[in-house]
């Protein structure tokens, strides 16, 4: 018997090493192969391998799917797969009440009951009665299953996440064929291997199929997405290859440079395997050394980048200030985390938006963009590198940890698709009228690179004269300069989409207004709110600065304003600054995305 | 490049902006045999690029009729090689002083080093911090009394070329201001060098640190305290090459010419490919005051080495011939669905 379900909540947790994480992305892969709409959410702890067993050393995986639009990880899941008690103790506060409990048995023992801090004579297992609760010996299976083939000890354990993978794919009826090559590619050279992954991933199907465990299986049919070929991807792989599209879209080479710091570290490690792309990719000795190096390449003709994370943002200041003085293009990702200082590492956060905007010395404007989502970190990519080169100003991109790692199918263009990018080049064998800090009508000054003869000039970090680019200490040269490197940035906004509302209509009495990552969470709260006949609207911002035109007439059209951000009150101060509007913040600082719940709280708080 | 015919005459290479130094600056002289060298070259000037940190001498770029960037303190070897990553066509020179290039800047320098990028470092040192008005600098000789340490230093000063040699580096060399040809020669001799190459010039800072070199530069103290490093050449000086230096084991000593005792054939041959030597060499400095060893000139060491920009731009190529990409591929990855 099968029971159609609309969407489903999945949150796999075992040790740091348990493989959880690939056992997500297949059973991401599987669903969205099957044409669910998705969102993910890894969780994993900021030390590679913290004590086994304890509640510090557990990595989850969060897969929300459905028939329905899916835009967020969800808040509750429906059914929790644990591989030990502490996995069980850190993720039971986020099981819906009566949700379904898998626990891999061998996971429960004294000892593991100990390390996971629970009381010394309790089984937690026995007491769930809100749950419906179902131990399994994952563990001893596996082993059974492999216990006469050559596999050490060790790769036999490794194999239970393909049991537990078999058994979900079973009670939500999905074929294994997908995690079935994808195992024969990656173990393609290691036979042993593939033909044990291959006989546990089957073993953990028949499992569910054969032993009455439960008693119905269900089933979540595809949503209705817009037709077209989809992949699935992170946050962090769509601004890579959104960032590599637009440089070869200006026909530019690409120039990454930067420093290991989670969770931007993938950064570096995507761009360094596009090298057949022409992709330069350059791990420097500092945050510091990372931006200077990128600013040396646009200088000489390259489109460079540089990523990083909070602390590193922080150490990128002057040469962002560097950046801006020389008037050249350049990408800067702040994958933010949950700060100050070293913070949280592997927590997602959005409290460097006063960072970006404010964090340099004098009068620096640079233009701050936010994705809301993992696809459209692709969009923002493209458009905060063509922002840049054809603005001649470097860029920040504001992304987090939860969308750095989340993923969702996403429907690619073709490149042929994308928007042309027009570098400010000079025009050819003008070296006659060609002064370095010489404008066009948006501002911006043309773009010479080293190499090209008749257009030797110095540029430099000093105050310059307009046009000229010389040295100046001149105060009224001064006051002219930074007026005119201001209106270079305000110009920027003539080119931006308007601002609109992205569901619900005006007037109306609450408008939430948000930025980055809660676009997902907010999404489907309004959904719920809608639905319950509230007057309510939602404004998402992708352009902080400068933000984009529209956006003052929709704030009139509320009663009252609902800012949520993951941080103490950030956009709010900028809303208030730019408007004089007095809006509601709702903050949330625990290095977690809100929960929709939290949002529908809070709004239909303020309807009442 | 050599091939080409001498097109530039030195004047060529100087901007039209007023140089800013104060008068009698070791950097006019340093500026000057810049200039002269480069028409011998036969490089273009369109491909040479001047970078520079923050500091007296990191004004250098703007007076060289090129390409230049005058960066922030510390950072022109990180900038220079994004530049040389971005063009390995270019021919670039870092100009960089003791502080920018060894206290603010020490992590870049070093990490240039070890690389092996094909760019030049020209460290422009006098010991003080000048355009701040006279702090002691990592340079500074202990106990110099200055702004900053008006009882006199307790920071211990780098060794320089012993930490550039530490950190790897492939090309090293010491001149003077004040020796002009012998600048001249030892800026040709780090412009052919494939790799970084780092040319320490002593530069007399004559508003706060007037004199710090005076024993090599002056006329009657120079022979004496001075040594001028020939590649298979003995190790000479003095005033009359009456004084060499041998080789007992590890360490060096000095020796006299003139007693009969030893002969210019016992001395210690300089050769720029020994690296044990240079590391020896490098240590006079240490050793200079106190048992009178003369300081060292002329490049200390040199090594051919695997060449950054040509590694990195190698992978590229090799990545491009053996697994060819189009854009299109990455954007849509290996698992695709149809809706």
């Amino acid at each position: 018997m099968k029971k159609i379900l609309e969407q489903v909540t999945i949150l796999f947790a075992g040790n740091s090493g348990d493989g959880i994480q690939f056992l997500g992305s297949q059973f991401t892969q599987t669903s969205a192969a099957l044409g669910n709409d998705i969102s993910t959410l890894p969780d994993f702890p900021a030390e590679i391998r913290a004590p086994q067993g304890t509640v510090a050393g557990i990595s989850g995986f969060q897969i929300h799917f459905g028939s329905v639009e899916i835009s967020s990880p969800g808040d509750l899941c429906d059914v929790l797969v644990v591989m030990n008690a502490a996995a069980l103790k850190k993720h039971i506060p986020f099981l819906k009440k009566g949700g379904i409990i898998i626990a891999n048995t061998m996971g429960f023992s004294l000892k593991n009951i100990q390390l996971a801090s629970y009381p010394k004579e309790a089984n937690p297992l026995k007491e769930l009665s809100d749950y419906s609760v179902h131990e399994i010996n994952i563990l001893g299976q596996a082993r059974e299953i492999l216990k006469d083939t050559n596999l050490s000890k060790k790769d036999q354990d490794m194999s239970k996440n393909m049991f537990a993978l078999g058994f979900i794919y079973c009670l939500y009826s999905r074929p294994l064929g997908y995690t079935e090559d994808f195992l024969k590619q990656k173990f393609q050279r290691k036979p042993e291997l593939l033909s044990a992954n291959l006989k546990v991933l089957r073993a953990g199907y028949n499992f569910g199929e054969t032993s009455e465990i439960f008693t119905e299986r269900f089933v979540v049919k595809p949503a209705d997405m817009p037709s077209g070929i989809y992949r699935n991807i992170t946050g962090n792989q769509a601004l890579v290859i959104g960032l590599t599209s637009a440089a070869m879209r200006a026909h530019l080479k690409l120039f990454y440079s930067g420093y290991p710091i989670t969770p931007a570290s993938d950064l570096l490690h995507y761009f360094s395997s596009y090298k057949n792309l022409g992709v330069k990719s350059f791990q420097a000795e500092d945050e510091i050394a990372a931006i200077t190096s990128a600013i040396g390449a646009s200088y000489a003709g390259d489109l460079g980048i540089t990523g990083t994370s909070g602390p590193g943002m922080a150490l990128k200041q002057e040469g962002l200030g560097l950046a801006f003085m020389l008037e050249l293009p350049l990408v800067i990702i702040n994958v933010q985390r949950g700060g100050p200082s070293t913070g949280l590492p592997t927590k997602t956060e959005q409290s460097d938006l006063l960072q970006a905007l404010y964090g340099r010395n004098g009068e620096a404007p640079i233009p701050v963009l936010a994705p809301r989502s993992p696809s459209h970190a692709f969009e923002m990519g493209f458009r905060a590198a063509k922002m840049a080169i054809e603005h001649m100003t470097p860029v920040i991109l504001l992304s987090d940890g939860y969308l750095a790692n989340g993923s969702e199918p996403w429907r690619f263009p073709k490149s042929n698709q994308l928007e042309a990018i027009y570098p400010p080049y000079p025009k050819e064998n003008d070296t006659e009228s060609y002064l370095p800090y010489r404008r066009d009508q948006k501002g911006a000054r043309k773009w010479v690179f080293p190499g090209k003869a008749g257009y030797e000039h110095r540029i430099g970090s000093l105050e310059k004269k307009d046009e000229t680019g010389e040295v100046s200490y001149d105060a009224k040269n001064h006051e002219r300069m930074v007026h005119l490197r201001q209106a270079k940035i305000d110009y920027i906004q003539k080119e931006l989409p308007l601002q609109t509302l992205d569901s619900g209509g005006r007037p109306g009495k609450l408008l939430i207004l948000s930025w980055g990552s809660t676009y997902g969470t907010i999404r489907a709260a309004m959904k719920v709110l809608l639905s319950e006949g509230y007057a309510v609207a939602h404004v998402h911002i992708e352009y902080l600065y400068p933000l984009a035109k529209g956006l003052e007439v929709l704030l009139g059209d509320f009663e009252k304003v609902l800012v949520p951000e993951l941080n103490n009150g950030q956009l709010v101060r900028l809303i208030r600054d730019q408007f004089l509007v007095d809006v509601i913040s709702l903050p949330k600082i625990q290095g977690m995305p809100f929960t929709t719940s939290e949002i529908c709280d809070k709004a239909r708080e303020l309807l009442v | 490049m050599s091939t080409l015919e001498k097109i530039y005459i030195p004047k060529d290479f100087a901007s039209d902006q007023q140089i800013k130094w104060c008068p009698g600056c070791g950097d006019y002289s340093i500026l000057k045999q810049m200039q002269a060298i480069l028409p011998e070259t036969g490089l273009l000037k369109e491909k040479i690029v001047f970078i520079s940190g923050i500091g007296c001498s990191s004004r250098f770029p703007y007076y060289m009729e090129t390409f230049g960037l005058h960066g922030i303190h510390g950072r022109a070897p990180a900038i220079a090689t994004g530049v040389k990553l971005a063009r390995p066509d270019l021919s670039v020179w870092i100009i960089t002083g003791d502080g920018d290039g060894l206290s603010i800047g020490g992590n870049h320098t070093i990490h240039l080093l070890r690389r092996n990028l094909d760019v030049n470092v020209l460290l422009f040192n006098n010991e003080i911090y000048g355009l701040t008005k006279g702090q002691y600098s990592p340079t500074s000789n202990l106990g110099l009394r200055t702004k900053s340490s008006p009882t006199g230093t307790i920071d211990r000063p780098f060794n320089l070329l012993s930490l550039v040699l530490g950190a790897g580096a492939g090309f090293v060399a010491r001149a003077m201001d004040r020796d002009p040809k012998h600048l001249r020669e030892m800026l040709l001799r780090a412009q052919q060098y494939k790799g970084t190459s780092f040319l320490e010039i002593y530069q007399n800072c004559n508003i706060f640190n007037d004199g710090a070199f005076e024993v090599f530069t002056e006329k009657d103290s120079k022979a004496d305290h001075t040594l001028f490093l020939e590649h298979q050449v003995p190790l000479i000086f003095g005033s009359q090459k009456q004084r060499g230096i041998y080789l007992d084991g590890l360490h060096p000593r000095l020796v006299s010419l003139k007693d009969g005792y030893y002969h210019s054939s016992d001395l210690w041959i300089h050769d720029e490919t020994d690296q044990v030597k240079a590391d020896l060499l490098t240590r006079f400095f240490d050793a200079s005051g106190q048992e009178e060893f003369p300081r060292p000139f002329g490049v200390f060491y040199r090594e051919e080495r695997p060449v950054y920009d040509v590694l990195f731009h190698d992978q590229i190529t090799e990545a491009q011939k053996n697994k060819p990409i189009s854009l299109d591929a990455l954007i849509s990855g290996a698992n695709t669905w149809k809706i």
